[in-house]
């Protein structure tokens, strides 16, 4: 349910960073979502598409990177797919290396102002 | 053309949260964030705990519902300040809305600021507001194998309050199980088991919350 929320914040960057290049259309963003992150990618691709209507980014294909969550113990290794902050091993308490990602990472632009 | 971004998605709202925990500091404030899903026992256990609390601190409260003001109906009837948040179909309270409702507060000689987020075991946890301490609420009826399905709200929670252990005779619930599952979600979670029907656990729930409290307000 969060994803439109969470779709709202991801326009506005788009919007602020389109207007910085003068762009007059997005045409794909790409974003990474963590698998422990609790957004459900399916909802936010709805919630995008239809508050993107009507502004700089209608109809611009939204690519969601899933990130798996990956933890590392000092002594057994990395270990992925796990909601755990513990090794599945050896029971220690274990680094979270990824899967809490919600980031925007670049987007294609049309009609850029700076000539390039 | 591409254009790199890199940003949290988020950002905006961290921000804000960052804001508001200025301003909390700035007042001697220490704020709980309260999270659970609904009918777990939120406002329940925040009346139990003005009732033990309140000769000690000067306690208010910032009340996140979708709709109706029958919590801080409840809640003011405990004769604390309270401000009702409604948020419009929102299912959770983020930084712009608490900063909206703080305005409707008088922050002043208060001590303590519970928010009661909205019922929710998802959402809620996603979203700073400037808190101090993230705490969740969990009753045995919900099932023991919740930190593996929510574990973002297991991992965010400094402290898991285990509500209506009251209940344990009639439903499959194994307390040790669950602490386990929680623990490998969150291995720093501390968790206290209560009930706020008979009041066991209160007083641990009360120590803990103000050994926090004393190391934020002078």
């Amino acid at each position: 349910m969060h994803e439109t929320a969470i779709a709202q914040s991801l326009l506005e960057i788009v919007k602020e960073q389109a207007l910085l290049y003068g762009a007059k259309k997005v045409t794909r963003i790409r974003i990474k979502v963590g698998a422990l992150s609790g957004v459900v990618p399916e909802a936010l691709q709805f919630a995008f598409e239809v508050l993107s209507r009507g502004g700089v980014a209608e109809g611009a294909r939204l690519e969601i990177e899933e990130v798996p969550s990956r933890i590392r113990c000092e002594d057994c290794g990395v270990f992925e797919g796990t909601p755990f902050l513990v090794c599945p091993n050896c029971g220690k308490l274990a680094e979270l290396l990824s899967g809490r990602e919600l980031e925007i990472e670049s987007m294609e632009i049309e009609d850029g102002g700076e000539g390039s | 053309m591409e254009v790199r971004v890199v940003k949290d998605i988020l950002e905006a709202n961290e921000v804000i949260a960052r804001e508001n925990r200025r301003l909390f500091e700035q007042e001697g404030l220490y704020v709980l964030n309260l999270m659970g899903a609904p009918g777990t026992g939120k406002t329940t256990l925040l009346e139990r705990t003005i009732e033990l609390l309140k000769d000690r601190w000067r306690v208010g409260v910032l009340e996140g519902d979708i709709a109706t003001t029958r919590d801080s109906e409840r809640i003011a009837s405990h004769g604390v300040p309270v401000v009702q948040i409604n948020t419009g179909g929102a299912c959770h309270l983020d930084g712009n809305m608490v900063r909206g409702g703080l305005g409707a507060l008088d922050l002043r000689g208060l001590q303590v600021l519970f928010v009661e987020n909205v019922g929710n075991l998802v959402c809620p946890a996603e979203f700073n507001i400037g808190e101090d301490d993230k705490a969740m609420i969990l009753s045995v009826t919900e099932g023991d194998d919740k930190p593996l399905k929510y574990p973002l709200m297991f991992q965010v929670s400094s402290l898991l309050l285990l509500n209506k252990i009251d209940l344990l005779p009639y439903v499959d619930f194994d307390v040790e199980r669950f602490k386990e599952y929680a623990r490998r979600v969150n291995p720093q979670i501390e968790i206290i088991e209560v009930s706020c029907k008979t009041g066991q656990g209160l007083s641990d729930w009360v120590k803990w919350l103000e050994s926090r409290i004393a190391q934020k307000v002078k």
